[in-house]
């Protein structure tokens, strides 16, 4: 092999390691604060690199409607499970959120994507379409479940996956799409030609990543979810409310997976469900990394998107088998840490 | 679910379905719906007790339809041979692809286990997809059908009976299977596995063959597939077919054999209703199954089948015949130490903590000995040492002579040294003489055949006699048939210690007896402790009630922060200052 | 006559089918000390669970004439009820001064939790020492140390106490029931529970023997302490026979 191609597949392979890494980062912090193996991380990723390409094209995606219809379906059924609990505040807070918000992202939508605004409108309103579907998902199917096992949020998570895929194929249809470049630059050094798209890919991951060690370093509700992944007895216990803290992972974890479709959407042709290869690459690195630790779910991340790239380049048939298969002996490894005999609760 | 009962059942559905399609009135489109729904039942079914029964959720179960799919294909198309042959090519195929995946499958802990199951899941079905001797990604054709004689089944009416005569089958062997020494065993794997070592069953061992034993349902349904289709295509065994699988065991109701004939009844019906309601928006379907997915989950996590089971008779009494009770075979009288066990120096560190702090002392033949000590002072870990749960991180445990700490609790319990727990350790759903029989798991040898085959019927008839027996002496007979789960805390204290009686122990560890007892309960356990002393077995015995203690031990045992600060008669550590002092932190 | 702090009527809680606590009923007046004593399973745990709302219970909950029996556990923090397990459930990832400040999570302005925070290291001096250190680290006196502190940082109006004496040395544990008397005079009403009943009842104003999961005997703690039932049950050694 010589030393371009190779240079090219590294290349590749960190770009997409470090989008693997965004993915892995919300799945751990999604799985230790709130025991969910979120397997629709994938789903946002699709459905924000559609939404922005459909916006491009001056369309109106269906993830609008899909807006409205989780808010007001949120807001129903948690105003039937909260009862006789219901307050003013309450009351209000939730049709601002559940029914104003979507109502308001509507209107500007429709108002706005027929005039064709621009990159940086379009990319914020992909944001803001994108991230709040964490949160009601999180309240209508997971919040319920609170108590359950690991593995009922996990067999609950495959039921939100499926409806939401089928939903991906009734907005966006069959066909796959590709997003204007966020820059068109290109740098060509000693014939590894890197795109200025990669090198912004790059940055906005490692800043995202800034920014959520911030929060868990930094802030007060940062250590509240922490303190909910290490002990949800002791979070309760000091009055942590662990549903609104479930709702916040849901809504930065949604986030995280809105600003990688954003990425990639000019890179890649996204397909409804080429989220779901994606996030599964993502889970593959934060299970190398124990589903525990950020830097060791980053650092598989970047082992992921490297394997990835050169099996792509020995046999791109077998790449996702090299892949997933990687991930059995490294589960073994993981597994032979844990106590020998486990019980469930 | 009573066994009999089940059996019954099997046998009804059976009569019913084998001859209700034979009918012209059934139109040839339900004869087919109802062949998919036996396919899919066979592959639930196993997943049912993966899952239900064993707690390992497999995401992988396709692949093993796939493995016995395309081995009969191969052989039959490429290689011409008889698609009959194919039968014992396709279980061997998914024996070997099982055996394999479940050495690894089995030892992953936790969360890990259905993660690796969608890994490999996910990796076999790129395999099948791209390998061009399996047809690649136009698939295989040309497969021949079934033949019996010169009459090829080609029809779906033909085909029928053979599916739901390997479903019946299938069935009858799971419930035998269920109902039976490896069956109880591997029910309690799932919240008991330290109990179930300690009763010396080989739990990576237990798993793996019911890991090989749902491949192979879903192997046999692979073959059948492949000779009902007679074309394969790799999206039949990908991640969407084992979500099916997983939705049919959960919607029936994981955990019931019937729940998977039920679950693929409805996931399939149900699928096929929406197509036909929805037509051309038949993708829809989906959608309405991940939110009854997630519906049935926050509504009802047991599935339909309890909802059925409701209206059907639950406690039936099993036959046990007294006389059958087995001859105990003679432990060696001798004991060739001074003491039966011995522990010299035992330490164990967590981390920065010492639990046990270099505890010695010894228990005599026939003698009871009582450790006591505040909460926390390492009484139960103590206890865990002994058992093999966790290793000593120093020191000696020594048991009539043999060094036992580096040993696994099944061959601890070989030697004789049997516990009951702090934290009761029992299989609700099971009743209280299944949970009891449990005990004597070491004392049987039947293996997977001959429980489906029922060839351990006689061994059985032993083993519940014997379990009959040791529940009469802690006073439960007349709980023997219910549910474990439906007992009081003190009742399920004398199960365990019953459970423990069981294998006939030359050493019992009891872990708190007393706790939650009645008065009266109290007394009759101090009773039957003396009784058992009188026959010759040891006891050591964790307990706060000071007065059980104090009329029931030779000598006393006082632990204190993970150290031994006094040892003696009962009326000398009544009086001894220190214990007094590490008991009532010196306040009054 | 003061309307009692905290009043519970006819509580039980049940484990699937087993009821560990039945029929419960007591109250804690204001500015006292009462005590729960019991043996190992007689469902002193499950009591304190159901009254910080960790578990489903039947019956009622008044606390300062609130109902609390539909409330969730962080609006009963909020209303002052806190709970010091008896497994502590520190947050052992995070450093000594996060649990303190993630103690006062109810309250949120910073100055609030800056002078609540002094309020605990000048109580615990050997916190301050540790405050950069995970809290995982720390001895089993400290841990006590810091789950009590965490539990102060809330401002407490009633602090439930769950074996306190826990797995501790004896000098800890005098320090503990120094520390509850403490606590006692400034003003804090407190819920104990301990096994160590000799201990327990020579700190509380008032006591209840709990048996399997029923209030078995209660009364004023110098009265139950003589008690001879109480005596030969819990008091156990180093009573006369």
């Amino acid at each position: 092999m010589d030393p371009t191609i190779f240079w090219t597949l590294v290349v590749d392979g960190v770009v997409n390691g470090t989008i693997y890494a965004l993915l892995a980062i919300g799945l751990v912090l999604v799985f230790v604060v709130t025991r969910v193996i979120l397997l629709p991380q994938g789903v946002y990723v699709s459905f924000a690199a559609l939404t922005l390409s459909q916006f491009q094209r001056g369309n109106v995606p269906g993830t609008v409607w899909l807006l409205l219809a989780l808010g007001c379906a949120a807001f129903v059924i948690d105003a039937l499970r909260t009862r006789s609990r219901i307050t003013r505040a309450w009351f209000l807070r939730r049709v601002a959120t559940d029914l104003v918000f979507p109502a308001v992202m509507y209107a500007l939508v429709t108002w706005l994507v027929p005039l064709q605004p621009g990159m940086a409108v379009e990319v914020a309103l992909t944001l803001m379409l994108i991230t709040p579907l964490g949160p009601y998902l999180y309240r209508l199917a997971f919040q319920p479940l609170e108590q359950a096992s690991v593995l009922t949020l996990l067999i609950a998570s495959v039921g939100v996956y499926i409806a939401l895929s089928v939903l991906g194929l009734v907005f966006f249809g069959p066909e796959g799409f590709m997003a204007n470049p966020l820059s068109g630059v290109q740098f060509d050094t000693a014939g590894i030609v890197v795109s200025g798209q990669s090198v912004i890919m790059v940055a906005v991951s490692l800043v995202l990543m800034f920014l959520l060690w911030l929060l868990f370093d930094r802030t007060l509700i940062g250590k509240a979810m922490r303190a909910v992944a290490v002990n949800r007895t002791g979070a309760r216990l000091v009055g942590i409310p662990i549903s609104q803290v479930g709702e916040i992972t849901f809504a930065l974890a949604s986030f995280i997976g809105a600003v990688s479709g954003v990425l990639i959407a000019p890179v890649t042709m996204v397909y409804y469900d080429t989220g779901f290869l994606i996030g599964l690459i993502g889970f593959v690195a934060a299970i190398i990394g124990g589903m525990g630790s950020y830097p060791l779910a980053v650092a598989g991340a970047l082992f992921v998107g490297l394997l990835q790239s050169f099996a792509a380049f020995w046999n791109s048939n077998y790449q996702q088998v090299v892949v997933f298969t990687t991930l059995i002996p490294i589960l073994l490894l993981r597994s032979l840490r844990a106590p020998a005999v486990e019980e469930e609760e | 679910m009573n066994p009999r009962v089940a059996r019954a059942i099997a046998w009804a559905l059976a009569a019913l379905l084998l001859v209700l399609p034979l009918s012209p009135l059934i139109p040839e489109f339900w004869v087919t719906l109802l062949i998919l729904i036996g396919l899919a039942s066979l592959t639930a079914l196993g997943l049912v007790v993966l899952t239900g029964m064993g707690g390992m959720t497999s995401f992988g179960q396709a692949a093993f339809v796939g493995f016995g799919a395309y081995t009969t294909g191969l052989l039959s198309t490429t290689f011409g041979l008889s698609p009959w042959l194919g039968l014992p090519a396709a279980l061997i195929v998914t024996g070997i692809a099982a055996c394999c995946l479940g050495a690894i499958t089995v030892r992953l802990s936790g969360h890990y286990l259905p993660l690796g199951t969608l890994a490999w899941g996910i990796s076999i079905f790129y395999i099948f997809g791209n390998s061009a001797f399996l047809g690649g990604q136009t698939g295989m054709t040309g497969i021949p059908p079934l033949k019996i004689g010169s009459l090829a089944l080609l029809t779906a009416r033909s085909y029928y009976a053979l599916v739901w005569l390997a479903v019946v089958v299938s069935v009858l062997a799971t419930i035998n299977l269920l109902d039976s020494r490896v069956g109880r065993a591997f029910r309690a794997l799932r919240r008991n596995a330290i109990a179930a070592e300690a009763f010396g069953v080989q739990t990576a061992r237990a798993k793996l063959v019911v890991f090989v034993y749902a491949a192979l349902l879903a192997g046999l349904a692979g073959w059948l597939y492949a000779h009902f289709q007679r074309t394969l295509s790799a999206s039949a065994f990908g991640t969407e077919a084992n979500i099916d699988y997983l939705l049919m065991a959960i919607v029936g109701g994981v955990g019931q054999v019937f729940g998977a004939v039920l679950g693929a009844g409805i996931v399939i019906i149900l699928k096929d209703l929406i197509q036909d309601v929805l037509g051309r928006l038949g993708m829809f379907q989906d959608l309405l199954f991940g939110i009854l997915l997630v519906g049935i989950l926050q509504y009802s996590r047991e599935g339909v089948w309890p909802l059925v089971s409701f209206w059907l008779p639950t406690t039936a009494a099993r036959k046990i015949d007294p006389a059958a009770d087995m001859e105990v075979p003679a432990r060696p009288a001798r004991v060739r130490a001074d003491a039966l066990l011995v522990l010299d120096k035992a330490r164990k560190t967590f981390g920065g903590l010492v639990a046990v702090d270099d505890v010695s002392f010894a228990v005599g033949e026939a003698e009871t000995v009582a450790l006591i000590g505040p909460n926390g002072a390492g009484k139960s870990t103590l206890f865990d040492l002994m058992t093999g749960v966790r290793r000593a991180t120093a020191g000696r445990v020594l048991f009539d002579g043999d060094p036992i700490e580096r040993l696994a609790p099944q061959a601890i319990a070989r030697r004789g040294i049997a516990r009951t727990f702090q934290h009761v350790r029992l299989v609700p759903e099971l009743s209280v003489i299944e949970n009891v029989a449990l005990g004597a798991h070491s004392r049987g040898s039947a293996g997977v055949m001959s429980a489906i085959l029922r060839l351990d019927r006689a061994e059985e008839r032993r083993l519940f006699a014997h379990a009959a027996r040791r529940l009469e002496r802690v006073g439960l007979s007349k709980e023997m048939f219910r549910p474990a789960g439906h007992l009081s805390l003190g009742q399920m204290r004398l199960v365990e210690v019953a459970r423990a009686l069981c294998l006939d122990p030359r050493l019992l560890l009891l872990d708190e007896p007393a706790a939650g007892l009645r008065a009266a309960e109290k007394q009759a356990l101090a009773r039957l402790l003396r009784e058992l002393k009188g026959e010759g077995i040891s006891i050591l015995v964790v307990e706060h009630d000071v007065d059980f203690v104090m009329g029931l031990a030779e000598r006393i045992v006082v632990l204190d922060f993970g150290k031994k600060i006094a040892e003696g008669l009962p009326r000398d550590i009544r009086v001894n200052p220190v214990v007094i002092e590490a008991y009532l932190g010196g306040v009054a | 006559m003061t309307e009692p702090l905290l009043v519970v009527e006819r509580m039980s809680v049940a484990y699937g089918k087993v009821e560990a606590v039945r029929g419960v009923s007591l109250n804690v007046p204001p500015g006292s000390v009462v005590t729960v004593i019991g043996a190992n399973g007689a469902g002193k745990t499950t009591l304190l669970n159901a009254l910080m709302g960790l578990l489903e219970q039947t019956g009622s909950i008044r606390f300062e004439n609130r109902d609390l029996r539909n409330a969730r556990v962080e609006d009963r923090v909020a209303a002052g009820l806190v709970l010091v397990p008896e497994r502590r459930e520190l947050f052992g990832s995070l450093t000594v001064e996060d649990n303190l400040r993630l103690g006062s999570f109810r309250h949120r302005r910073h100055h609030e939790i800056d002078e609540e925070l002094a309020k605990v290291y000048a109580r615990f001096p050997r916190l301050r020492e540790r405050q950069r250190q995970l809290a995982g680290t720390l001895s089993g006196g400290e841990r006590q140390m810091l789950a009590l502190g965490r539990a102060l940082m809330s401002r407490p109006r009633l602090l439930m106490l769950d074996e306190p004496s826990l797995g501790l040395a004896p000098q800890i544990v005098r320090e503990s029931f120094r520390i509850i008397a403490d606590l006692h005079k400034s003003g804090v009403s407190i819920l104990l529970i301990e096994q160590n009943a000799r201990a327990a009842l020579a700190v509380a104003d008032y006591g209840y023997v709990m048996e399997h999961g029923e209030i078995a005997l209660e009364g004023a703690a110098g009265e139950l302490a003589e008690n001879p039932r109480v005596a030969e049950s819990y008091l156990g050694l180093g009573t006369t026979h």
